[in-house]
């Protein structure tokens, strides 16, 4: 199980802060999430990154997720 | 739109070329000669990246015309290097990194050329002054000064 | 050098890595040879230019092209009609290359004409009738928030509003980020200020402006020649608009004369190939400068609210930010990156930061280094110092009470990695600027700031020529000497001199697909491509020299630019030099690369601390910059003097947005000053040097440390300059640019209100 932090506008969609889902990797959590929190998916939709013990990945899917780590839930960046 | 045929030195050498009545010095230079070393910023004088000497003076070929050129000498950055050998403020301009993206390195080298042909020894604020008519948007300039100031040096040492 | 394993930047001892050696594009670009966007020509080719819009919004009713085609020398015409709708997603991009029904900004395009030459475009230009019903247009960001402001996208609701409106406005979207209950912090706190911030629109100001040279064929083959910071996104979109497969389009990156994010987009280059297309001969398109400024990416203006609590002690108790930005006529102003950003310097427990996107009749916003980041720590960092002096705190102490340090959970969400914001601020402190006196009529300002960096996709090819020299192929575009940087890492992974390494940005069909030169990944990600295609083409010289010795690969290290036997027991042969094994290759296997595909993450956030002194001359409300100082950590600086570049330039954009630079509307929505007499950049004689400290704290996602540099140098100067503005005129300025008369009139209206007390 994963437990993945919400904060923001994340947060509102889901109703929580913190919510679990079984997921090895970026894509399966992704796609879980937006199963389980049908409020969630738009936001996935439009692209969001994931920082897992504060790396922030923006399109790696297939990164694995190591348990007991921090999983945090971001919207997708982009810099000039 | 009619033409006219103009005769003039371009870096040392005889040119002659056909251009219209108002098409800048600028445009004849990089659209018929390709001497495409100077650059075009603004076309209205305020950026300096078009800068060439006209008689020993620095000028914006944005803003002269290439008729206007008739029987004067010219000099752009093409013309700088003497032969395989650059000159001392190319040098320092690499030597410093007072370039990033380059795009303005040609109308600065040619203002510094003319600052320092009249002036061996500028003070940081002398060459401030003279350098203002041409923008960098990428090295605020510290590097820019820096490598004017070490040429100058070079330059007096002969 | 080991072959997988990262090194330890901070004892590593490199080569080549944090020397100055001079870059490879450098003669070309003092001599004048460097080929930049309008400087390729083709035989027969046609001068492409734009018609656009007076009206900052108008339905386009017709337009009547029939008399510009008739004119002599006229060769083609396109419209929006002649693009491909497509998905939504590219809908914007394409609106904005091509108004479709409305025009929704002065300067948006609405036709585009080639002909034989300039002056019959520009004719051709004047004959085509366009009938515009013009309608009401709102250029301020929170004039737009209104009800009843005049609307732009009928279909526009605001997205992650619950429950979601059921009208359309000009708000795109809000977004929030923060933990914890500012108003908790607020009641824990001994000072709470608020404050209202205003910043004007900048352009990024590149001095190359845009410039394509396309060239379709009949067959449907295509070339692009083009001024761009990232030639594979030009390709893709360029084919999704155009209807092209990608693989027939082929899109060469110019040299670029500066971009910052101004140029990640597409404007000219869908409408260069389409009329060439039409034509069928290559068509080049230069946008004039008062075309660059109407018409391509300005940053987002904005207004924003923040409220801090702290206590005596100077611990945040709370912190609070409303941030409101346009981002002209299209959704899409950075001010996620701005909320998430706001705070991100600071540990602390109860943090809130609230964005709002808002369309109105302006240019489309193009990103601008550290996209919505300076604008919001110029609020932030002002209520700070503000704070600071309330309370009687030294502002580098304020910080560094409430710095976030690796393990703070930041603002934005992650907690952080190893970060260098403490190293910065004491470094700031230890600097003899901090305690230098001041002259009359000076002020100091301090302001800390914070950008994320990316990553991305990246490509790499490494080819070791026959001679020993290697020919290293990236797909970034160099837009600050990023070739320099990414021969000396091949050369520094490889064992050989610097001027054996010779680096080419590739065109999109020589190499993969690479991302955007972007939120300052190339050093990073490029620089980590390089090592590993770098090391692959290790693993094959290796081979190479085992098969020669008839030994096994396994028992073959590379050590500074030989294969070696591992150890005496794996055989006694003389090392070879990869210039020996290059000379063979022929005959051992064939060529030798190195290659390597990546999606770089890891990228590192980066923060850097400002100092500036600023004099203020009380008459005129002038403002001049004497001493100006950046703090910043590197992680790893590569090329020293790119990396000073990178803040000095960063640092002078930032003086320019602070003191002059702004976008003007007037009543009729038309911009009032699209050149550079009326847009004032910083020029060398407004300005001192700019002083740096490169500080090195690695970035542990990088084999060498690197992070990211070019963008968080114009985080903090908006901030420190109205530190040092409000110290030095004793009041404090909210409003930028603070340009003379901004300036004179909060002195007179804090002498007003001296005189009424
Ligand atoms: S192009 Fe001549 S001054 Fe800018
Ligand atoms: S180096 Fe880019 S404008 Fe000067």
């Amino acid at each position: 199980m994963v437990q993945v932090k919400l904060s923001g506008s994340f947060k509102q969609a889901a109703g929580r802060a913190e919510v679990e889902v079984e997921a090895a990797n970026i894509h399966q959590l992704l796609t879980r999430l937006g199963q389980d929190h049908p409020k969630l998916k738009p936001m996935l939709d439009r692209g969001v990154a994931v920082a897992i013990d504060g790396q922030i990945y923006r399109d790696d899917q297939f990164r694995p997720i190591p348990a007991g780590s921090e999983v945090f839930l971001l919207p997708r960046l982009a810099g000039g | 739109m009619s033409t006219v045929r103009v005769s003039t030195t371009i870096n040392g050498d005889a040119v002659a070329y056909l251009c219209e009545v108002d098409e800048t010095l600028l445009d004849v230079l990089r659209d018929r000669l390709g001497l495409t070393g100077s650059k075009e910023g603004c076309s209205t004088g305020d950026c300096g990246a078009c800068s060439v000497m006209l008689d020993g003076r620095v000028v914006c070929s944005c803003l002269v015309l290439g008729a206007e050129a008739e029987g004067r000498d010219i000099r752009t950055v093409e013309g700088l290097a003497a032969g395989d050998k650059l000159h001392p403020l190319q040098e320092k301009f690499l030597e410093f990194a007072a370039l990033q993206c380059g795009v303005c390195t040609p109308g600065f080298l040619v203002a510094a050329k003319a600052l320092l042909d009249r002036n061996p020894d500028p003070s940081e604020t002398e060459i401030r002054f003279a350098l203002a008519g041409n923008l960098c948007r990428c090295t605020g300039y510290d590097k820019i000064v820096r490598a004017v100031q070490s040429a100058a040096a070079e330059l007096r040492k002969g | 050098m080991p072959l997988d394993s990262n090194i330890d930047p901070a004892t590593h001892k490199f080569n080549l890595v944090g020397t100055r050696p001079l870059r490879p594009d450098g003669v070309d670009k003092v001599t004048g040879r460097a080929k930049f966007g309008a400087d390729a020509n083709a035989p027969g080719m046609l001068v492409g230019k734009i018609l656009r819009s007076p009206h900052p919004h108008a339905r386009i009713r017709s337009i009547n092209t029939a008399k510009a085609a008739k004119l002599p020398g006229v060769k083609a015409i396109v419209t929006a009609a002649d693009f491909k709708e497509g998905k939504r997603a590219l809908r914007d991009v394409l609106c904005n290359v091509m108004a479709r029904g409305k025009a929704l900004y002065d300067g948006h395009a609405v036709a585009a004409v080639a002909a034989t030459s300039a002056s019959v475009a520009r004719k051709a230009l004047k004959l085509i009738q366009v009938d515009y019903e013009i309608l009401p247009h709102v250029t301020d960001v929170d004039e737009a928030m209104k009800p009843g402001a005049p609307l732009l996208h009928d279909d526009m609701i605001t997205a992650h509003v619950d429950p979601a409106p059921k009208k359309p406005s000009n708000v795109a979207a809000r977004c929030e980020f923060g933990h914890g209950d500012p108003e908790v912090g607020f009641k824990q706190a001994d000072v709470v200020i608020e404050r209202s911030f205003r910043t004007e629109a900048t352009h990024q100001g590149y001095i190359e402006p845009h410039a394509c040279l396309a060239s379709m064929g009949m067959d449907g083959q295509g070339e692009l020649w083009v001024c761009t910071q990232g030639h594979y996104m030009v390709r893709n979109t360029c084919a999704a608009l155009l209807g092209m497969d990608v693989s027939k389009l082929r899109v060469t990156a110019s040299e670029i004369g500066g971009g910052f994010g101004g140029k990640t987009t597409v404007f000219i280059e869908p409408v260069a190939l389409a009329l060439s297309r039409k034509a069928g001969k290559p068509v080049k398109i230069v946008m004039s400068r008062e075309e660059v400024f109407r018409a391509s990416g300005p940053t987002s203006s904005s207004s924003m609210d923040v409220k801090i609590g702290v206590t005596k002690a100077g611990r945040i108790t709370g912190a609070l930010a409303e941030i409101r930005m346009q981002g002209g006529a299209f959704a899409g102003a950075p001010v996620e990156l701005g909320a998430m950003s706001a705070f991100a310097c600071y540990d602390l427990e109860h943090v809130k930061s609230v964005g709002w996107d808002v369309v109105t009749n302006r240019p489309k916003q193009a990103a601008y280094r550290a996209p919505g980041a300076p604008m919001v720590a110029f609020a932030v960092e002002s209520v700070l110092d503000e704070l600071a002096r309330k309370i009687g705190m030294d502002p580098i102490e304020l910080r560094l009470k409430n710095a976030a340090k690796e393990g703070t959970q930041s603002s934005y969400g992650p907690k952080y990695n190893r970060i260098g914001l403490r190293q910065c601020l004491e470094a700031t402190r230890n600097h003899p600027h901090y305690t230098a006196p001041l002259g009359p009529n000076e002020g100091r300002g301090v302001a800390a700031g914070f950008w994320f960096n990316f990553g991305g996709q990246t490509c790499v090819s490494l080819n070791i020529n026959i001679d020993g020299t290697v020919a290293l192929a990236v797909g970034t575009p160099d837009i600050g000497g990023s070739r320099a940087s990414m021969c000396m890492i091949a050369a520094e992974e490889l064992g050989i001199p610097y001027d054996k390494v010779r680096a080419i940005v590739a065109d999109t069909s020589s190499l993969g697909y690479n991302d955007i030169s972007e939120g300052s990944r190339v050093t990073f990600s490029t620089g980590l491509a390089t090592i590993q295609a770098a090391r692959d083409a290790i693993g094959k010289l290796c081979a190479r020299a085992a098969k020669t010795w008839g030994i096994s690969p396994e028992a073959v290290v590379w050590e500074n630019g030989h294969a070696k036997p591992s150890s005496p027991n794996a055989g006694d042969f003389a090392p070879l030099s990869l210039a020996d094994i290059a000379k063979k290759a022929g005959n051992t296997g064939g060529p030798i690369a190195g290659h390597f595909e990546v999606n770089a993450d890891g990228a590192g956030v980066s923060f850097a601390i400002h100092l500036a002194d600023a004099a203020v001359d009380p008459e005129t409300g002038r403002v001049q910059i004497k001493r100006y100082t950046v703090i910043q950590d590197a992680g790893k600086a590569v090329h020293p003097s790119y990396v000073e570049g990178q803040f000095q330039g960063g640092a002078v954009q930032g003086i320019g947005w602070a003191l002059n630079e702004e976008y003007v509307y007037g009543k009729d929505g038309r911009l009032q000053n699209a050149g550079f007499l009326d847009y004032r950049i910083p020029v060398a004689s407004d300005l001192p040097m700019i002083d740096t400290v490169i500080v090195e704290v690695p970035n542990p996602g990088h084999p060498y440390g690197v992070r990211g540099v070019g963008e968080t140098s114009i985080v903090p100067p908006l901030a420190a300059i109205a530190n040092a503005v409000s110290a030095a005129a004793d009041v404090r300025l909210t409003e930028l640019p603070m340009s003379p008369p901004r300036v004179l009139k909060a002195i007179d209206g804090k002498a007003a209100g001296k005189a009424r007390r």
